[in-house]
């Protein structure tokens, strides 16, 4: 079996003028590993190589890169799978500043995040127990509040990539559904009136990227469409 | 060293998750002074991956639980050297944190009539263990360490807590009279050291499961803050006691919640039979964690293991349907296809014990205060350093931690840390500043890996370690095999101490950070090697052939390791709770 050609996107900003593509050929010996772990194995011979890694199983969201051609996590993303021609290049999330080599600067994106609020707001006196709400009432957050803030979705995103600083993007609009869909918040109106304007929402045109990369299978088009869904309600 | 830059907090806090979070939203909400430091952006925390749930008598699925009921189950799992004081302080506290998670909005799963989901979980009882399988443990879905997490950050943004997100605590910093007045960190995106001055310095670094080979802990989970304080002479507490999760997916070491077995589902030999009704005929596969692992590896032993090799068990949940599946377990049926390639509505999921937990830590009181002891075995507390969460030994799990603990443990704890640092800080805490020479003593390993010029590599050193921690400090252990065990690491130290860092750049230099962590697995290996060595007994999770026997004349004791002298003490387990009777030792039997 021939080895694995990999081409992985190099960059350090003390001693490299421009972003370079280095070559790597690895003998996996015919295992589908994950592709975190063929990083690993480069890594031991090249300890320069800078990534960022935590949980390796697909929950913490550390480790989202563009592998040949799609953002997805390393850690839950095995060779058969993007692996073509016997070759695969690794590149940074794209869309975003990079520090070094994999990795990039989530700044904006954290910014993005937490312009929506991302937290429970209830104007009424919290009970002495939990607030009561139905099954009904919460399946309405399946599907929102597993988000792992791993970016694969808004570094995917042409309408992110065009207004990274106005355009909220699927990842923080997502969670601004979240609150808005959680029957215990009550500040939907002020939530709404800051999605307003003619970016932060509506910059979305349904290319529907943010759906195909989503390594939680989330669907933040549809989260998109209900926010546009309410804030057509209101203005009426 | 002059020129090295410093911030001044009232309050720093170590580890950015669920323990450090909900310490810091106490503190951010006083409007001290405070920052989370933490080496990955907080919600990359390991809190992230504990699936089950947060175990705690609020009393939704049973109008009639009771704190009592659970403290004496926590008591019991334990096999009784869980300080009775903090058992009752966190039992008797959780559903007030409980309720203010979900007041913070956690997603919580939902009975019908709105109340907090609660699933049965191993270990679990009503009425002091006479009242049968309670069911305890409050779930999101088995996604509640996500849920938790998430929620903590999101509320700490809503109160301007201070963050230093990717920034690497090397050392504390201890001043001429010994107080703890802060530490060196490192800001990992340019490589910049500074020097943190604090009147507080929190550990809540978490565990150390990369000491072994076989874990279900995140890669990140290298025992900083364990390391930190054993360089600065604190002495740890019950390290011998490592959990052993039962149902780590073979192979991969991804953790299977024992939610699965709370839900219905059991586990198999490869006779098909479901073999935990012959070690705990009552409690069955919900038995303590550590009584599950050792039946299995004693299945496995006498050659009833499953597949090829016959090296693991098959977890069997087929019979729960694609409802109860989808709906109450659902990132299981994830983790099953993608790391061990089975549909579990189909196949059972092969599984093994995997280590899980770090029962033991710094030792402290229910204020999260660090504790040391002086040479006539007195307890002192250490100025300045506290602890809360995994990287602590209040000691709520004593020698085997009860399925659900960990998730109230970091809230409970964490809150209490940071309400008493508070009120310390509104007190008036003031510690001498560290001179030039206390600042060196705390640079002195950075200082060496910068100037390391050759020498062995990190992963090949790493990978040696975790191997010796494997094969002599598993499941069931024996002296002569740790006795070699203990001078591997001897030796080992020796050459991580001459190891190299080859590349000596600034930015977002991951290879700086993995040596930094070598250092500190080695510190908790050593201190776990020679605590487990030293307990001349089994109790809990420290199982040794060679002495079968729970011995509560000699050992229902801490164990306390000092490091200057690699001695292991032993230090009073807390009899005293202080609104109940305590419970007296009984054979533990499921």
């Amino acid at each position: 079996m021939s080895k694995l050609q990999v081409s992985l996107y190099r960059y350090h900003p003390e001693t490299d003028s421009a972003p370079y593509m280095q070559e790597f050929q690895v003998d996996t010996q015919g295992r589908d590993l994950m592709v975190l772990n063929l990083l690993e194995m480069i890594k031991e011979d090249d300890s320069t190589i800078a990534y960022r890694r935590s949980c390796r199983e697909g929950v913490c969201g550390s480790d989202g890169m563009n592998m040949n051609g799609k953002n997805g996590l390393a850690c839950i993303t095995p060779l058969s799978a993007v692996v073509k021609n016997n070759k695969l290049t690794l590149r940074p999330l794209p869309g975003l500043p990079v520090i070094r080599d994999l990795v990039v600067d989530m700044g904006l994106f954290y910014k993005q995040y937490e312009r929506i609020h991302p937290y429970l707001q209830n104007d009424t006196p919290s009970p002495a127990i939990e607030r009561l709400q139905s099954p009904e009432e919460r399946d309405k957050l399946d599907g929102l509040y597993e988000c792992i803030l791993c970016a694969c979705c808004s570094t995917a995103c042409p309408s992110f990539w065009w207004n990274p600083d106005k355009f909220v993007g699927p990842a923080g609009l997502l969670q601004a559904y979240r609150f808005l869909a959680d029957s215990r918040d009550t500040a939907t109106r002020e939530r709404l009136s800051e999605l307003e304007d003619p970016f932060s929402v509506f910059r979305c045109r349904g290319i529907m990227n943010c759906v195909a990369v989503c390594p939680k299978g989330l669907n933040p088009t549809r989260a998109i469409g209900k926010i546009r869904e309410m804030l057509l309600a209101n203005a009426t | 060293m002059s020129n090295m830059r410093s911030l001044t907090f009232d309050a720093i806090i170590i580890g950015g998750g669920g323990a450090g979070m909900r310490a810091a939203l106490e503190l951010a909400k006083s409007g001290k002074k405070t920052a989370v430091l933490s080496k990955v952006f907080p919600t990359r925390s390991h809190t992230v991956s504990a699936q089950g749930g947060i175990t705690c008598a609020i009393a939704s699925a049973d109008p009639e639980d009771d704190w009592r009921w659970h403290m004496y189950d926590t008591v019991k799992g334990g096999d009784y050297i869980a300080d009775q004081d903090a058992a009752e302080y966190m039992c008797s506290e959780g559903p007030k944190a409980v309720f203010e998670l979900e007041h913070m909005g956690l997603p919580f799963s939902r009975f019908d009539n709105g109340r907090i989901y609660q699933r049965p979980f191993g270990g679990q009882s009503k009425n002091f263990g006479e009242g049968g399988q309670a069911a305890r443990t409050c779930a999101a879905a088995d996604r509640t360490g996500h849920a938790l997490l998430h929620t903590l950050y999101q509320n700490n943004l809503k109160n301007n807590t201070t963050f230093l997100n990717e920034w690497y605590a090397v050392d504390l910093v201890k001043n001429a009279n010994g107080d703890v007045v802060g530490c060196i960190a490192m800001d990992i995106e340019t490589g910049e050291v500074v020097h943190v001055k604090s009147k507080a310095t929190v550990l809540a670094t978490g565990g150390s499961g990369r000491i072994y080979a076989s874990t279900t802990n995140a890669l990140i989970n290298t025992g900083d803050g364990i390391g930190m304080a054993l360089r600065a002479g604190v002495p740890m507490q019950d390290m011998e006691m490592w959990q052993f999760h039962p149902t780590g997916i073979h192979g991969a070491g991804v953790l299977v919640t024992e939610g699965c077995r709370g839900e219905g589902g059991y586990l198999v030999n490869k006779d098909g039979e479901r073999f935990m009704e012959r070690y705990a005929p009552n409690a069955k596969d919900l038995a303590g964690r550590d009584v599950v692992a050792r039946s299995m590896v004693m299945e496995i032993l006498e050659g009833r293991g499953c597949g090829e090799h016959g090296d693991h068990v098959f977890l069997k949940l087929d019979h729960l349907g694609e409802e109860v599946l989808s709906k109450r377990l659902p990132g299981i049926v994830e983790l099953a296809k993608t790391f061990a390639h089975v549909d579990p509505a189909q196949e059972p999921i092969p599984v093994v014990p995997t280590c899980h937990y770090m029962m033991g830590g710094i030792a402290t009181n229910v204020h999260g205060q660090a504790i040391a002891q002086d040479a006539e075995g007195n307890d002192h507390i250490v100025n300045g350093l506290y602890a809360c969460g995994e990287a602590a030994c209040v000691s709520v799990h004593g020698a085997n931690r009860l399925g659900g603990n960990s998730l109230l443990d970091l809230v409970v704890f964490g809150r209490a840390a940071g309400m008493f640092i508070e009120s310390a800080l509104n007190e008036g805490i003031e510690y001498l500043d560290a001179n030039e020479a206390d600042i060196e003593t705390a640079m002195k390993r950075i200082t060496r890996w910068n100037e390391s010029e050759g020498g062995e590599s990190v992963p090949a050193l790493k990978r040696e370690l975790q191997n010796i921690m494997q094969n002599a400090f598993g499941v069931f252990r024996q002296e002569d095999n740790m006795q070699k065990g203990v001078q591997q690491l001897a030796e080992l130290r020796e050459r991580i101490a001459k190891a190299h860092l080859p590349d000596k750049s600034g930015a977002f230099n991951t290879a700086r950070v993995e040596a930094l962590e070598l250092d500190n697995l080695m510190e908790v290996a050593e201190a776990t090697a020679i605590a487990a060595l030293e307990r001349k007994e089994s109790r809990g999770a420290h199982s040794r052939y060679d002495y079968p026997d729970r011995d509560d004349v000699n050992w229902l004791k801490h164990s306390m390791y000092f490091p200057a002298e690699k001695k292991v003490g032993q230090r009073d387990v807390n009899f005293a709770p202080k609104t109940v009777d305590m419970f007296e030792p009984k054979v533990r039997t499921y």
